[in-house]
């Protein structure tokens, strides 16, 4: 079991890492979610012990590990970099963290066959990284990494230098190759898609603060704040500040729709995800007017981009809905599936699940 | 499909021909044409063969000029190499230190030749000069106006002062792009610092280092300013290097035969064995592709 305990990183003036706790049982698939420079990187070295906490304390397994190196820690870490030994024959690689460790021979070619076999590489042992395909380098890297049984696997947005195809391709091998495993796994990425697709527990982080942290599907539908919601959008969410009073939700002064029984009166913003905002009117939707900036039609989908209340709104739909830049449209918002935050920024309800938070 | 016929091409390459031709052809071949004939003033010519290919090919003068300058090059290749990459790896690699180290570096590389071989002189002289005098007052016997070894002493201490910051400068360009990310999985799996140098810098260098090596080989077999400026060759021909060599003969006697010839030879030499430094040095890639 993996624990921070109000862990802080502080690298001269700036908070790098806000006080962070978290824990993360065995045999867990955990996900940190979050933009380039939200702190995942940063965190992921703190669990590792390659970076110190400024404050705070990291436990392994009921023991304090705090400052105690990462070479004396059982960790492996992936990157996205494909980062392998440069003169050393694929096989070598992935025997490196065996032979520091003094694993004798016979057991070091039993695992590192087993472990090629797994990633699909057995073919390659005989030759170096730079002979490799990117996907192939990557796999010899997984390889050193899962081949020394670590007690903490991190892997640090692993799959975003690899093309799309072979993306997928891991993204549907990956959780399989940590399924028996009875260790912690820690994932870092920028795409909430693929935290969706992994499930597990997702940690998402803003800025050097964890945000949210729960099981993935959970806050996905019922995130704890507009910022976390904000970071489990792709698309981003749209918002709109709205104001309820009665049976009545008012937004912007041209947009308003019956309220939920159980929300009470006041202020509040409003999010709604980007699928949520279709070209079409659809039973209790709304019709949101606005002036189209782009549309990007891919073969099957559909994502225009319109100004709306003064701000920048996406909607994503099925099918191809061409419209052209800069004409007055409608978009019809399903307001059953929105969110309503209170003006804090914390979740007051959220239409994605049953019932508020 | 109809490929139409345009030679107007060949306009397009013909101010590089013309350039070549000027700056590297011609000039050659006024050389090999000196070569094979004897010269008599008065613009006589009679052909002579291969006789001053022979002459210089066994001529011992040769053999121990090229032997002075093997010594040399080598020498100093074996100084400057490891101690740039050594230099390079104690390098900070950020913060305000950084600016301050490289510009250090480039000092030595912005001096003009003949400037730095006239500094050296000064700085040396058993009397008045810096070095020369300490050395002298800490009970070293030195004075590289008489003696060769002080000779080669300062020729090499001077070679490695000037150079050994191109070697740094490479090296350290090779070290800053290699990602983090390496010297961490290093620690994750507890390498040495000894593993770390052999498996991950060295190896990331080695483009940067091949490059090094050639351009100091080539340029250290070629010098002819610096130790021109310093010893002129002397004492005796202690220090008398190929290319000085070469002036004495072509410029000094006038033996353009001679001279030509020997060029010849000097020039097939550097590229026979710059070819052999990077076919021993690459030769690792090219199994691997």
């Amino acid at each position: 079991m993996l624990e921070l305990k109000n862990i802080t990183k502080r690298v001269g003036a700036d908070l790098h890492i806000h006080p962070t706790s978290l824990v993360f049982k065995p045999g867990t698939f955990n996900i940190l979610l979050g933009t380039t420079l939200a702190g995942k990187t940063t965190l992921m070295q703190l669990m590792a012990g390659l970076e110190k906490p400024s404050l705070g304390e990291v436990w392994f397994g009921g023991v304090n590990v705090t400052g105690v190196p990462v070479q004396k820690r059982n960790v492996s870490m992936v990157y996205q970099q494909f980062i392998n030994y440069p003169n050393m024959s694929v096989f070598d690689n992935i025997a490196s963290p065996l032979r520091v460790g003094r694993v004798d021979a016979g057991e070091i070619k039993r695992r590192v066959g087993a472990m090629a076999e797994l990633m699909r590489i057995s073919a390659m042992l005989d030759r170096r990284p730079s002979e490799l395909s990117g996907g192939q380098q990557q796999r010899t890297a997984m390889a050193r990494a899962l081949v020394k049984q670590s007690d903490l696997i991190l892997l640090d947005e692993p799959l975003a230098n690899l093309d799309f195809k072979l993306r997928e391709e891991m993204r549907d091998e990956l959780p399989k190759l940590f399924g028996e495993r009875d260790c912690v796994v820690v994932y870092a990425t920028t795409e909430p898609t693929e935290a969706l697709l992994f499930g597990g527990h997702t940690a998402a982080l803003h800025q050097g603060r964890v945000v949210d942290f729960g099981p993935t599907g959970e806050i996905y539908r019922k995130p704890a704040s507009l910022t976390g919601a904000q970071v489990f959008s792709e698309p981003p969410i749209n918002t709109v500040k709205a104001v309820k009073s009665g049976h009545i939700i008012s937004a912007g002064g041209a947009l308003s729709w019956v309220a939920p029984e159980d929300l009470a009166d006041g202020d509040y913003t409003v999010g709604i995800r980007a699928h949520h905002v279709t070209p079409f009117e659809t039973i209790g939707s709304v019709p949101v007017d606005g002036t189209i900036k782009i549309a990007e039609l891919s073969g099957s989908e559909s994502m225009i981009h319109f100004d709306a209340f003064g701000g920048d709104w996406v909607s994503l739909s099925h099918g191809v809905h061409p419209f052209e830049a800069g004409a007055k449209a409608t978009l019809y918002a399903d307001m059953a599936s929105c969110f309503y935050f209170a003006p804090d920024g914390s979740l007051v309800r959220s239409g994605e699940a049953a019932g508020g938070r | 499909m109809n490929k139409t016929e345009n030679q107007k091409a060949w306009f397009l390459v013909l101010p590089v021909l013309v350039l070549v031709a000027f700056n590297a052809i011609v000039p050659l071949m006024t050389v090999v044409n000196y070569s094979v004939q004897e010269t008599f003033g008065n613009n006589v010519f009679f052909w002579s063969g291969i006789s001053w290919f022979e002459d210089v090919l066994r001529s011992p003068r040769f053999h121990a000029a090229l032997g002075r300058q093997l010594t040399f090059t080598f020498t100093i290749l074996a100084i400057e190499v490891p101690l740039g990459v050594l230099i390079a790896l104690a390098m900070p690699r950020k913060g305000i230190w950084v600016s301050v180290c490289l510009v250090l570096m480039a000092m030595p590389l912005l001096i003009p030749w003949n400037v730095v071989g006239a500094m050296w002189n000064i700085f040396a002289l058993p009397e008045i000069g810096l070095l020369g005098n300490a050395l002298n007052a800490l009970g070293f016997d030195y004075n590289y106006t008489r003696q060769p070894g002080d000779a080669w002493f300062t020729l090499i201490l001077m070679d490695v002062w000037h150079w050994t910051s191109l070697v740094v400068l490479l090296a350290y360009a090779g070290l800053v792009s290699i990602p983090d990310a390496y010297y961490q999985a290093a620690k994750i799996d507890g390498a040495s610092s000894w593993a770390i140098f052999r498996f991950i810098q060295l190896p990331k260098m080695k483009r940067v280092l091949t490059i090094a090596i050639l351009l100091r080989f080539m340029d250290s077999f070629n010098i002819y300013t610096e130790p021109s400026v310093l010893t002129g060759g002397g004492p005796g021909n202690s220090t008398t290097l190929l290319s000085i060599d070469l002036v004495k003969i072509a410029l000094g006697q006038f033996d353009l035969g001679p001279a030509a010839a020997m060029s010849l030879v000097y020039f097939l030499v550097v590229l026979l064995m710059s070819w052999i430094f990077y076919t021993v040095m690459t030769r690792d890639d090219e199994a691997n592709q």
